[in-house]
């Protein structure tokens, strides 16, 4: 009795969370020249306009390749950091670790404040290259966790059995760590990816006139509530669904890596 | 105590980063508002009655997101918990597709759902139910609506985890020994998911703290919160020391609650 009740009240709660979801779906084929719900009519309309948009192509192409890069390099710095974590004692440690974290737990406004301060100094603003050191700052805990957790549940004896039967360092490395690891690098290189693909906020103070996706999302909503948003929402998502797909079928267990 | 380097070189080119583009710049900035040697920046931060005023917006704002988040996301984490693989997995979906979808797509979407022209306001009056549309949006209800949906998942997941954690052979002896539902769950799964709740309430209230997208574009400059004062401090007036004063105390407020917390819950991995 008390059990139907709590699942009423969840299929509720759950009505609530996707609701805004499901919302953009027909908006985005609306045949109306304004926002209107219930849609009048179908057409693609809002798809055409986006994809007509040259400043829309542009940001979300600049988008991609910055998400991309900040993928890449958050793999290649946060990897290392993550074995040296996991597999090493050394002075200061602990620090070490605290401060690979902290740019989740301090607030983004203040990191994107400070930064802007800086990238002001050196001419950076609007460079995208400026944006990838910035977005994979707020990228490295994600890999960091997802690689930390990787690494410990890790059996050690695979590499000494390589290293033992006559491979090099290097080899084990190549051969046997890191192709056993690839759930976890895949995961963790993916949610790096949707995390600066998604980041709104440094984006808004260091891309200048070179607009991503979301800071121009941002200015668009800003000034009017025009319907291409709603098209560019629904792309958002499925590009989201489908990366969640991938980490799925692929990646390491996600209840874990999103905490 | 081994103070060894030899494992620690893979981590330097991360930490060279972290440094001049993390660490650097902010403990730079932070370093403005004190210009001149002064705490004047904090007096005026903490002193004047507009800016207390932002101050206690924010700590409102962030405290009924955290109560909402906890009324809303225990149920959903327990049931989660408790109901079939299958159902979970569903479940899963339902909340993880909206944490990673962009905040921006789903501010949208409120701002389309609860807007004086909105899906909400243009069934009610159809429906006859009002006459003049509800003010849903640009004001406190909307932030709160709008910053509940992007923070309910935080909450959801780790009530989740504590629920699962949680032995089953206990709640079975209760059963067995002629318990009811509700005695179960006061006595038996609340306790036991107390440091569940408390890691989400405290992931929530943080993160609502220093929140910008949501008061900024929801709140239509009516409903102002502290990184919204902070970003107006800096592109506006340019006022970067009293910027620097604003985030030191929000960095400060941020920075207490997490060791607050960790003091309570220092028996148990966070999840």
């Amino acid at each position: 009795m008390s059990r139907r009740v709590l699942v009423v009240a969840c299929g509720l709660i759950y009505l609530f969370l996707m609701l805004p979801l499901l919302v953009v779906f027909p908006i985005s084929l609306s045949s109306a020249p304004y926002m209107q719900f219930p849609p009048p009519g179908f057409s693609w309309q809002w798809y055409e306009r986006y994809l007509d948009d040259p400043q829309w192509i542009d940001a979300t192409w600049r988008s991609l390749y910055i998400g991309v890069s900040t993928a890449i390099l958050a793999l290649v710095l946060g990897v290392p950091l993550a074995f040296s974590l996991v597999r090493a004692k050394f002075l200061g440690r602990a620090f070490v670790e605290r401060l690979a974290l902290a740019p989740i737990i301090v607030p983004t406004i203040i990191l994107s404040v400070a930064v802007y301060g800086i990238f002001a100094k050196l001419k950076l603003i609007g460079a995208w290259y400026g944006l990838v050191v910035a977005h994979t700052v707020l990228a490295l805990p994600f890999v960091v966790l997802v690689m930390v957790a990787g690494l410990r549940d890790f059996d050690r004896a695979l590499e000494q059995a390589a290293e033992g039967l006559g491979a090099s360092r290097w080899h084990t490395l190549t051969r046997i760590t890191l192709p056993l690891l690839r759930p976890s690098l895949v995961s963790a290189g993916l949610l790096a990816f949707i995390s600066s693909f998604d980041e709104v906020v440094v984006a808004l103070f260091l891309a200048g006139a070179n607009m991503t996706l979301p800071k121009k999302m941002f200015d668009n909503i800003l000034m009017e509530i025009d319907p291409t948003i709603a098209a560019v929402s629904v792309m958002q998502i499925l590009l989201v669904s489908l990366v969640l797909v991938l980490i799925g079928r692929f990646g390491r267990g996600l209840s874990g890596s999103a905490r | 105590m081994s103070s060894s380097l030899r494992g620690f070189w893979p981590a330097l080119p991360a930490l060279v980063l972290l440094f001049f583009f993390f660490l650097f710049p902010v403990v730079r900035m932070l370093g403005f508002s004190l210009e001149g040697g002064s705490l004047d920046w904090y007096a005026k931060a903490l002193g004047e009655g507009l800016y207390l005023r932002v101050f206690w917006n924010t700590f409102e704002i962030a405290l009924l997101v955290t109560l909402f988040c906890l009324v809303l996301g225990y149920p959903l984490g327990f049931l989660m918990a408790t109901t079939t693989p299958l159902w979970a997995t569903l479940g899963f979906i339902f909340v993880l597709l909206p944490l990673w979808t962009s905040v921006l797509v789903r501010t949208y979407a409120w701002m389309v759902l609860l807007g004086r022209n909105g899906v909400f306001n243009r069934t009610l009056i159809d429906a006859g139910i009002i006459s003049d549309p509800l003010p849903l949006l640009h004001n406190f209800t909307g932030v709160l609506i709008g910053m509940v949906h992007v923070l309910l998942p935080y909450m959801v997941l780790p009530v989740y985890g504590a629920v699962r954690r949680l032995d089953p052979a206990i709640v079975a002896a209760a059963e067995g020994l002629g318990a009811s539902n509700w005695r179960i769950f006061w006595r038996i799964y609340l306790p036991l998911t107390l440091n569940g709740i408390f890691a989400g309430a405290v992931i929530v209230f943080v993160l609502s703290l220093g929140f910008f997208i949501t008061p900024a574009l929801l709140g239509g400059g009516r409903v102002i919160m502290i990184a919204v004062l902070i970003e107006q401090q800096v592109r506006e007036t340019l006022n970067w020391p009293f910027a620097a004063a604003l985030s030191a105390v929000l960095l400060v407020v941020t920075f207490a609650v997490y060791a607050l917390a960790q003091r309570f819950t220092r028996t148990e991995p966070a999840t």
